[in-house]
This record gives C-alpha cells, structure tokens and sequence, in this order.
C-alpha cells in the first residue's frame, strides 16, 4: 500500500531552501550590482534576465493546467492517477503571475526602452511602423491585457482545481454526471482564454514585441509548444519524483509511457514551428524579416541557437524514440531535465538578441535567478500536493486510469 | 507450406481466456496464435511473445529515406545539374527538409507495412486457413500447433477443463501457400499422420 498523503521530506525541504537562497541572495546582489548601476547595459541584462525567466517559468505552470484541461474535454481518463500533480504545479500561476507583473511594472514604469523599444514615445513618433502599431503597442493596453489574463488562468485554474476536491467524497451516478459536465464547462472557458492569451497576443505583447519591428505569425505558437513540452517534462520530473517516494499508487509504467510520448510529440511539433518560422524567412529573404535571424544565426548566438537544435529536438527525438526509454526513469528525468533546460535557452535565444545584443553573458546571474524559480517551484509544488489527497479516489474516471495500457 | 495439426478451442469471454491461456502456456504448449474479435491488451504478454522489433526496421527504413533524399539532392543540384535558385547557395539545405521529410516517412511506412506482410505471410493469391468462422466476430479462437510428442487427447482435455466451449482438430496448410477460395472448396487431404 503506497502513502496517500504527500509529506514534504527533509531532504526536499534542503534543497528547496539551497536553492531559494542561492536565488535571492542572487536577486539582491543583482540588483544591487544591474539594476542600480550607472551602465545602460547592466539595467537592461538585469530586467531581460528577470523578464526571461519570469514569462517562461509562467508559461511552463500554465501549461499543466493547460493539459488538465485538455485531458478533461477529450474526456481522458488515464490521466487521474497522476492529476493531482499538474493541479499541484498550476496553483503557482497566481504567484508567478504576480512576479511577471512586478517585471512588468518595473520595465515599463522604470523606463527600460533597453527591452520594450516601443515604450519610448518620442521615438515612437519618428517611427512609422512603430507609430503604425501603436493602438497595440502602448503600456496601457499591455498592462490591462496582462492582468486580464493573469486574472483568467488564476480565477479558472483555481475553480478547476476546487472542483477537483470533489472527487475526494464519495458521488452517486447523477452527481458524477454533473461534476463531469462542470468540469467540462470550465474546462472550456480556460481552453478557449488560453487560445486567446498564450495562443496568439499574450506572446506578442510579452515577447516579440522586444523585436518591435519585426513579427512572425508562428512566434505564438512557438511559444505556447516550447512552454507546454516543458510543462509536460515538469509534471514527469514530479511523477517520477513521487513514484520514486512511494506515492502514486496507481502509476505505473504504462502512464509514464504517456506522459513520455507527450514530450516526444512535443519535441517533435516545436521542431516543426521552429523550422517553418526559419524556413520561410529564410527562403523569401526580406531584410526586414530575416534581421531576427541576423546576431542569431550569423552573430554571437549562433552557438545557443544550434545547440538549441540537439537539446530541444535531436536528443528528445533520437532518445525517447524506443518504447522502453519512455517506461526508464532514468532516461525520462534525464530528458525532461534537459527539456526544461533547452526551452529555458529557447527563451533566453529569444530574449537577448534584441535587448543586450552582442554584450550577452550567461553568468551568475543568469543561473541564479533559474536557480530562484526552481527553488520557487519545488517551495510551492510541495506545498500544493501536500494540501489534498494525492489521488481523487471517487474520480468518475479512475477506474480507466487504474486499468490504463498502452 | 507444410500440413500441420492443430488443436483448437473457442472461448466465449476474455475473461475466461486470460487464465486460460496462463495455464495452457504453464503447461508447454506452443501457441500458433490466438483470433480476437478485437485487440485485446495484454494478451500478447500474457502469451509470452517477445516484443515486435518491426519500429527498428521502421527506423531503419526511415534512416535510407533520409539518407536517399539528401544524397539524391546533394548529388543534382550540386554536381549534376547546379541551378542559381533566388540567390541562394546551391547545397541549399533548409529548402530540402520537407522532401527530406516526407521520403523519410513514405520509406519508413511503406517498408514496415511490407515487413508486416512478409512477416504475417499475407500477400495476394497466398491463402490463410480460417479455424474458426466466427473468430473475427465474436468468439476468442485460441490454436495451438501439436508437436511430435503432443498428446492431443491430454490437450483437449486440458482446454475444456479450463473453459473452452468447442474443442477440436484440425490439419492445415502452413506459411506461404497459393491458391484461390472460390474454386477450392476442400482445403486439404487428411493425411496420414499417426
């Protein structure tokens, strides 16, 4: 009999307090030495780093409610034995979100033209595509956009993740019913904002709006599957991680197996946008589109942007390709650590180039503040799984997961 | 293509072939196959068949579609026939993914479900023995090859005893074997075996 209720070890407990420390003593330092210092270029590596992590960690937390509520309209039921833990690791939207925000706040009250060059109005003015975006590009409708969505994944993430305390008591047939049908309900309120946030604007604004003259139709989708594979790696990691500690009674390879093939696919798919964002601006060869490709591709990231390529779709690909690797532990916490770590460059790739340019360090700072989210992460995940039952033993569905074979 | 003898038992309900098929494979016998009305999961491990190796050929099939693509292309648009496209380099890499692609994937289909074939023995003209009309309906046809020193009696007692419903004999022609269903009606000779 495995345990039921998550208990935070003390080994967990050390390492998440390592790594919180090491992160805010990183913070501290960095501000005192970035933020506050009297070079351009420190202000701006300093608030690019933050924004980088900040958008990505979001991003990957959102993810896993992203796949809950996937799962729940295609009505998948396999997914119940490890559910709790994308419930657990999306009750950190609010908090990241509330970081983002400050990040936000900060680039666009403290002036940082260095990330956002469209908030500098003056500029703006002479700039005739700029000024041509402006009804889009303005800090007011970035701000109000950007709460918005924050507000929506926290409020329906939360409401989501309440309904799922259902399932902790015992339901009769009509109740089931209905709970699905709420569940369902909700479930496509979320699908539908996140097709609206992070399908389309939410990356626009965030993102490629550092390169304001620039745009690519493919860049949010990019974004949305860069994120989600690395959600999906995240919840395997914490799988893993609890099967290890005796958890999760009802997991067993064959969701692994599952959840392998979702990083696999995935891998596959951000291959596939990465490649047709490339291939078409590389074949037309316009000047003004193939510039994003110029510092990265030809410049000082040339070596991040093809080692993008072997850890993001090479390794994933070659490695998670036989059905045993995605049944290995070993093999599936090595590749979803690499996974995060991969897209975590993929942003910094898409961070930098337009905001230090050439004068990219990736230094203490850098790894100090990943290390800060992941310590935030492991801090908030462990107290979320601790808060309920690690299965929803009266789930309508959890018999399928129980039987699940692939 | 050599006449075989077979016993064979039907079975009502997987959930009387699952232990059925533990106990026939714990005493020795040797499964030629079992006929489902529809995949059963599970049932190839509890029948002890080793993994299919048919995705290492997919991915061999796969490596010499991409390894023929880019050859290929390499080949004519940079010794055979170089052609100035847009400016662009004539080893112009990028532009030949897609093609690079898609031959990787029509290889690796096209061979695995050749492979498929050959393993299964199935292509036109080759005729397969059914052993049972309803095995692809409704009924769970398990068949087992009978050796030298099988004793079909014993065997066939062990069927019914572990929930067969009709148990029986039959001697069937094997492996690659031509002919046509509409002209021949009696499928074999009963030989001479005992």
């Amino acid at each position: 009999m495995s345990k039921q209720q998550f208990e935070i070890s003390a080994g967990y407990k050390k390492w998440t307090n390592a790594l919180l420390g090491v992160g805010i003593l990183t913070l501290v330092l960095g501000f005192i030495f970035l933020a506050t210092s009297k070079e351009e270029l420190n202000q701006t590596r300093f608030w690019a780093v933050l924004l980088q992590n900040s958008v990505f960690f979001l991003l990957v937390v959102n993810a896993s409610m992203f796949f809950i509520c996937a799962t729940t309209l295609a009505m998948g039921g396999w997914q119940m034995a490890f559910r709790r833990v994308p419930e657990a690791i999306s009750s950190l939207v609010p908090v990241f979100g509330v970081l983002a925000l400050v990040v936000f706040l900060g680039i666009i009250f403290g002036h940082q033209y260095g990330i956002y060059h469209w908030l500098d109005k003056e500029h703006v003015e002479h700039d005739p595509i700029l000024k041509g975006k402006s009804a889009f590009l303005n800090p007011t409708f970035f701000l109000t956009w950007t709460i918005i969505s924050l507000f929506m994944w926290s409020w329906v993430g939360a409401k989501m993740r309440k309904l799922s305390s259902q399932a902790d008591e015992k339901m009769d047939k009509d109740q089931s019913k209905k709970f699905i049908w709420t569940n369902t309900v909700w479930a496509s309120i979320f699908i539908v904002f996140f097709a609206l946030t992070v399908g389309s604007t939410i990356p626009w604004l965030w993102l490629m709006s550092i390169d304001a003259h620039w745009f690519s139709t493919m860049y949010s989708w990019y974004t949305l599957i860069s994120s989600f594979v690395a959600g999906m790696s995240l919840v395997a990691i914490y799988v893993i991680y609890l099967k290890n500690q005796d958890y999760l009674e009802y997991v067993t390879e064959e969701h692994l197996h599952d959840i392998g093939k979702f990083m696999f696919a995935f891998s596959v798919f951000w291959t596939y946008l990465w490649y047709s964002q490339f291939m078409l601006i590389w074949y037309a060869n316009i000047p003004e589109e193939t510039i994003y490709f110029k510092p990265r591709m030809q410049g000082v990231y040339r070596g991040i942007f093809f080692l993008n390529l072997i850890t993001n779709f090479a390794v994933p690909f070659l490695l998670l390709m036989r059905r045993g690797s995605k049944r290995n532990y070993t093999t599936v916490t090595f590749l979803a650590v690499l996974i995060i770590l991969g897209h975590w460059v993929d942003f910094y790739q898409m961070v930098m180039p337009g905001t230090v340019h050439e004068h990219y360090t990736l230094g203490w700072f850098e790894f100090g503040i990943l290390a800060l989210y992941a310590g935030l992460i492991m801090f908030f995940v462990g107290r979320g799984l601790a808060k309920k039952p690690l299965v929803a033993k009266y789930h309508p569905f959890i018999k399928e997961s129980t039987i699940h074979h692939t | 293509m050599a006449l075989k003898k077979f016993v064979v038992g039907c079975f009502e309900d997987e959930k009387v072939l699952f232990p059925a098929v533990a106990k026939v494979r714990k005493a020795g016998y040797k499964f030629h196959d079992i006929y489902t009305p529809f995949p059963v999961h599970g049932l190839d491990s509890a029948m002890g068949l080793r993994e299919t190796s048919i995705h290492t050929a997919g991915f061999l099939y796969g490596l010499v579609g991409t390894t023929t693509a880019v050859t290929f292309m390499t080949w004519v648009f940079t010794k055979d026939w170089p052609v100035n496209i847009g400016g662009k380099p004539n080893f112009a890499l990028p532009a030949w993914i897609p093609i690079t692609f898609e031959l990787t994937v029509l290889c690796a289909a096209v061979g695995m479900v050749l492979t498929f074939c050959y393993i299964c023995q199935l292509a036109p003209f080759v005729k397969k023995h059914t052993f049972h009309a309803r095995a692809t309906d409704d009924l769970f046809v398990m068949v087992i090859e009978c050796g030298e020193k099988t004793n079909e009696d014993e065997l066939k007692a062990l069927l019914t005893s572990v929930g067969a419903q009709e148990v029986n004999t039959q001697i069937a022609e094997e492996g690659w074997w031509i002919g046509r269903y509409d002209q021949e009606q009696s499928l074999y000779k009963e030989p001479n075996i005992a």
